[in-house]
């Protein structure tokens, strides 16, 4: 992969290498350096590069000894954190030499950053710094220190989890073999690899230089690793701002790595990501996202300004969620709660007024920004309409709630085919259009995302009074086991919600089939005291939406009800088929 | 209970003058408080306050709630609303409930605020209006208290809002209040004032041999038009981790003049002048 047209290359001396440095976008803007790790060259950012060059002057360097910067003559000695300081200084002199930079690390990117980050010559050169995939040496050591000197047992699970994702160190410390295996089939193999293992999208990365940079990189690891881990600075406090990528599927980093990371950083913010190691690679959009919004916030002073209060503020902030049926019940909870967590919102409902309302109480809770859109989700046309003008003017979701639904009750034969319609159309069909629509702009886009699909506990529970309803939602379910099959190995995830009774306004709208309309009504108004007394509120339904997303649950019953009657569906089936029988209690 | 020319009687003037008081409290221990400052302190003060101006009786003392304690979040048991440490920080939602005795009448008012600006605070007080424009206008149509309930129910989950005073004991949204004999003997139980309590108890007592209740709640027993009398009234509207309501006393008659026969017993409280200042 070649950088994008228009960079601008310059070559910049420094402790006797050259450093091939590549530019992008206006240069009177905010700088934002990016450092690439190992076994990598700076090409690794092509696609986030060109992402920020739109708000941002981007800066991009070949690590010495990497890509087109030239190597330092012993190699042996001279990939020094100290050295590799001296570069970073000289790059940010050449390229933005009166005002900080906002660095950003990736890998071996990331600790060398965090070592300039931490030491006091760099003070006032840095703005601040992204970090992902790559601890500070210096932190990693106390770490270390920290669980062998007091070892409890979860501390000492935590010690072998770091130790047995950390293999490859080992190997990098022996002389000579890894440099033969990167000259010779790792070097070859290795894209493979990347594509199969890492899920890293192919189109022309690694460069054709990996070879020689792996081959050299491999001092980083013997000129640092074991100095630092051995003896780790006791100052390596942070002088800037930090923001944490976690990719949570990382091979080479365990979480916990970072959990004392408080203690270095004084303004820090944490994200987390489904994802694996590459992520420059794999999700250039929602790094180039959380870059952009960091270093927007610190320049406009306010560090803390991403700090959503939300729980699952790290995983979903700056997030674009789309939520139908959002102007009531389950489906505004969710949009709220996807709010607190500093997430945009698209509520959809096809009452305007309802979307609007919640589309501004998003925003009041946190959503940098909320869009509501008045649209009949059982409507073909109209649907294809909204994921058009949400592609262009919102973006790609990264998480939409399939939420919309109507209740119908009445027996089969009290069913009219004209109700049946009705409830499959939306129930079935709105599901069937937002996956259709929305999932595959997921699936083009390939850096994956999440879909909910709200089916219901009458999916499992079978009831002679919601012959229909039950159908519906049954078919919700199975739709959503399927799809999560098909979208498995593309990093997107489906989920059915099962909720059980949950008070909302869903018993004051369901229709009564076989009843004239004044028994309607007293029949809806009987049901709404029933949830009412039963009183669960959808607030808790949308938490469980929020953590199946996080966790990437299959299937999530939500009430006790809804979750024995899962269970039941498993063990003792025919418990829940003399369940059905019964009259509802209406 | 108005004479012909809309004035209050002799004895609504009281209750309008110990409401008025109860509001002024509110105002004037909302300006003092600031960051650090507990729920516990905070009740503290408005007891001192009322306190130093002649209130020797509650119908029950000062409730302080700060923070997401506005909005009952988590609450399971009732010894939960009472006042906790607590510290106020800036730009955490309050609201401070009283209910002081004075020259033989009650008050019991709400007044919610937030230290500094809280946008999620204030937009629930600007919704609050629609509630108080809501409960009038049925109560004026007689229709029944279970049903007026369900209506605010209604339009709060339209705002998006939950009903948080359904935590209240019985969930109610509304409780009678009476005159209570002033004597120098006042015992308390958990903050509630024994006489006020007789009371009552008493019109439970009385009300359900004529099929109502003192209690304005969701259930069946408020399942008939609105009783003549004085009522505290106080919709409380929950928003996540932010809650905010008012409480007053609205008075219901048996006049047959709607307007006479039910009416906000003070228009000049701090929430309704805020509605009319953002006119
Ligand atoms: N409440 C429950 O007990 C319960 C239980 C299980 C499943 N569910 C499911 O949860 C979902 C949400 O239900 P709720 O309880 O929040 O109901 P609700 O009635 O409170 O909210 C549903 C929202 O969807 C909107 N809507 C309905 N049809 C639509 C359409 N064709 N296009 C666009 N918007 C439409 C409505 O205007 C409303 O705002 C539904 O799919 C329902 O079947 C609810």
């Amino acid at each position: 992969m070649t950088l994008p047209a228009g960079v601008r290359e310059r070559r910049v001396r420094t402790g006797g290498v050259e450093l091939c440095v590549a530019e992008l976008g206006d240069p009177s803007g905010p700088t934002v350096v990016l450092v690439h790790g190992y076994p990598d060259s700076k090409e690794v950012w092509s696609e986030v590069a060109s992402r920020l060059a739109d708000h941002f002057h981007v800066v991009l360097y070949d690590v010495r000894g990497h890509g087109r910067s030239t190597a330092p003559r012993p190699l042996r000695g001279g990939f020094t954190l100290e050295k590799l300081t001296d570069d970073f200084l000289a790059v940010a002199d050449a390229v933005s030499p009166d005002r900080p930079v906002h660095l950003v690390g990736h890998d071996w990117g990331s600790v060398q950053a965090w070592e300039f980050t931490t030491v006091r010559r760099t003070e006032g050169r840095i703005a601040s710094f992204t970090s992902m995939s790559g601890p500070s040496l210096d932190h990693f050591g106390h770490w270390i220190n920290k669980r062998v000197r007091r070892p409890t047992p979860r501390r000492v699970g935590q010690l072998l989890g770091q130790g047995a994702k950390s293999w490859y160190v080992y190997l990098l410390q022996t002389p000579v073999l890894p440099e033969l295996a990167w000259r010779g089939p790792l070097g070859t193999y290795w894209p493979r690899i990347l594509e199969r293992l890492e899920k890293v999208p192919g189109g022309g990365y690694p460069t054709s230089s990996l070879p020689t940079d792996a081959a050299h990189g491999v001092w980083l690891y013997r000129d640092n690793v074991r100095t630092r881990l051995r003896r780790p600075r006791t100052d390596a406090y942070a002088h800037a701002p930090v923001q944490l990528i976690t990719p949570l599927g990382d091979a080479f980093l365990s979480e916990n790595l970072f959990d004392d990371l408080e203690h270095w950083v004084p303004q820090l913010a944490r994200r987390t990501i489904p994802a694996r190691h590459w992520v420059p690679r794999s999700r250039p959009d929602q790094l180039a996202a959380w870059i952009s919004q960091f270093v927007t916030s610190v320049e406009g002073g306010r560090p803390d300004a991403v700090k959503a209060t939300g729980k699952y503020a790290d995983r979903f902030g700056g997030q674009l969620v789309l939520v139908t049926g959002a102007g009531s019940g389950i489906g505004r909870a969710t949009a709220f709660a996807f709010a607190e967590a500093g997430a945009r919102v698209v509520a959809v409902d096809r009452d305007a007024e309802a979307a609007v309302r919640t589309a501004e109480l998003s925003r009041l809770l946190g959503a940098p920004e909320a869009w509501a859109e008045t649209v009949d989700v059982s409507d073909e046309q109209a649907m294809e309409k909204l994921a058009e003008k949400v592609a262009a003017e919102y973006g790609v979701v990264d998480v939409l709630v399939n939420n919309a639904g109507i209740g119908l009750s009445g027996s089969f034969f009290d069913t009219a085919p004209k109700d049946w319609k009705k409830v499959l159309d939306i129930n079935l069909w709105g599901v069937i259009h937002g996956c259709r629509l929305f999932g595959k702009q997921m699936a083009d886009r390939a850096q994956g995302g999440h879909i909910v699909n709200t089916a219901s506990a009458a999916a499992y529970q079978p009831s002679k009074a919601l012959p229909a309803y039950s159908t519906s939602k049954a078919a919700v379910l199975m739709l959503s086991e399927c799809l999560r099959a098909e979208l498995a190995g593309q990093g997107i995830g489906v989920t059915a919600v099962c909720p059980g009774f949950v008070n909302t306004n869903i018993t004051s709208t369901a229709r009564f089939a076989g009843v004239d309309a004044a028994e309607e009504k007293r029949l809806q108004k009987r049901t709404a005291r029933l949830y009412g007394l039963r009183n669960y509120p959808p607030e808790k339904v949308a938490d469980a939406i929020l953590r199946a997303v996080a966790r990437n649950e299959a299937v999530v019953p939500v009430t006790p009800e809804a979750r024995g009657a899962h269970l039941m569906s498993r063990f003792t089936p025919r418990v829940l088929r003399a369940i059905a029988r019964l009259e509802p209690p209406l | 209970m108005t004479t012909a020319a809309g004035e209050l009687t002799a004895e609504l003037r009281g209750f309008r003058k110990v409401q008025r008081l109860a509001y002024e409290c509110a105002e004037a221990v909302a300006a003092q408080l600031k960051p650090g400052v507990t729920e516990r302190e905070a009740a503290r003060m408005q007891r001192t306050w009322l306190r130093e101006r002649g209130v020797r009786d509650w119908f029950h003392l000062p409730f302080a709630w700060f923070g997401d304690r506005t909005a009952f979040v988590n609450f399971r048991v009732p010894l939960q609303f009472f006042p906790t440490d607590r510290p106020l920080e800036p730009g955490m939602p309050f609201i401070l409930d009283m209910a002081p005795l004075y020259e033989g009448c009650t008050a019991d008012i709400g007044y919610s605020g937030s230290l500094g600006v809280n946008p999620v605070q204030n937009r629930l007080m600007d919704d609050l209006e629609a509630h108080r424009e809501l409960i009038l206008r049925e109560v004026r149509e007689r229709r029944p208290l279970r049903e007026i309930y369900e209506d605010v129910d209604r339009l709060m989950a339209r705002q998006g809002y939950a009903n948080r005073h359904r935590a209240y004991p019985f969930g109610v949204i509304a409780h009678k209040v009476d005159r209570v004999p002033e004597r120098r003997w006042s015992p308390h139980v958990f903050g509630f004032g024994t006489r006020s309590l007789k009371g009552l108890a008493a019109d439970a007592l009385h009300g359900h041999r004529e099929g109502w209740s003192p209690l304005w709640s969701p259930y069946r027993f408020s399942d008939h038009p609105p009783q003549p009398g004085l009522w505290a009234v106080e919709p409380h509207l929950g928003f996540r981790g932010t809650g905010a309501k008012f409480e007053e006393i609205l008075v219901v008659t048996d006049s047959a003049d709607p307007e006479q026969s039910a009416f906000w017993l003070d228009d000049d409280l701090p929430h309704v002048r805020r509605w009319a200042e953002d006119k």
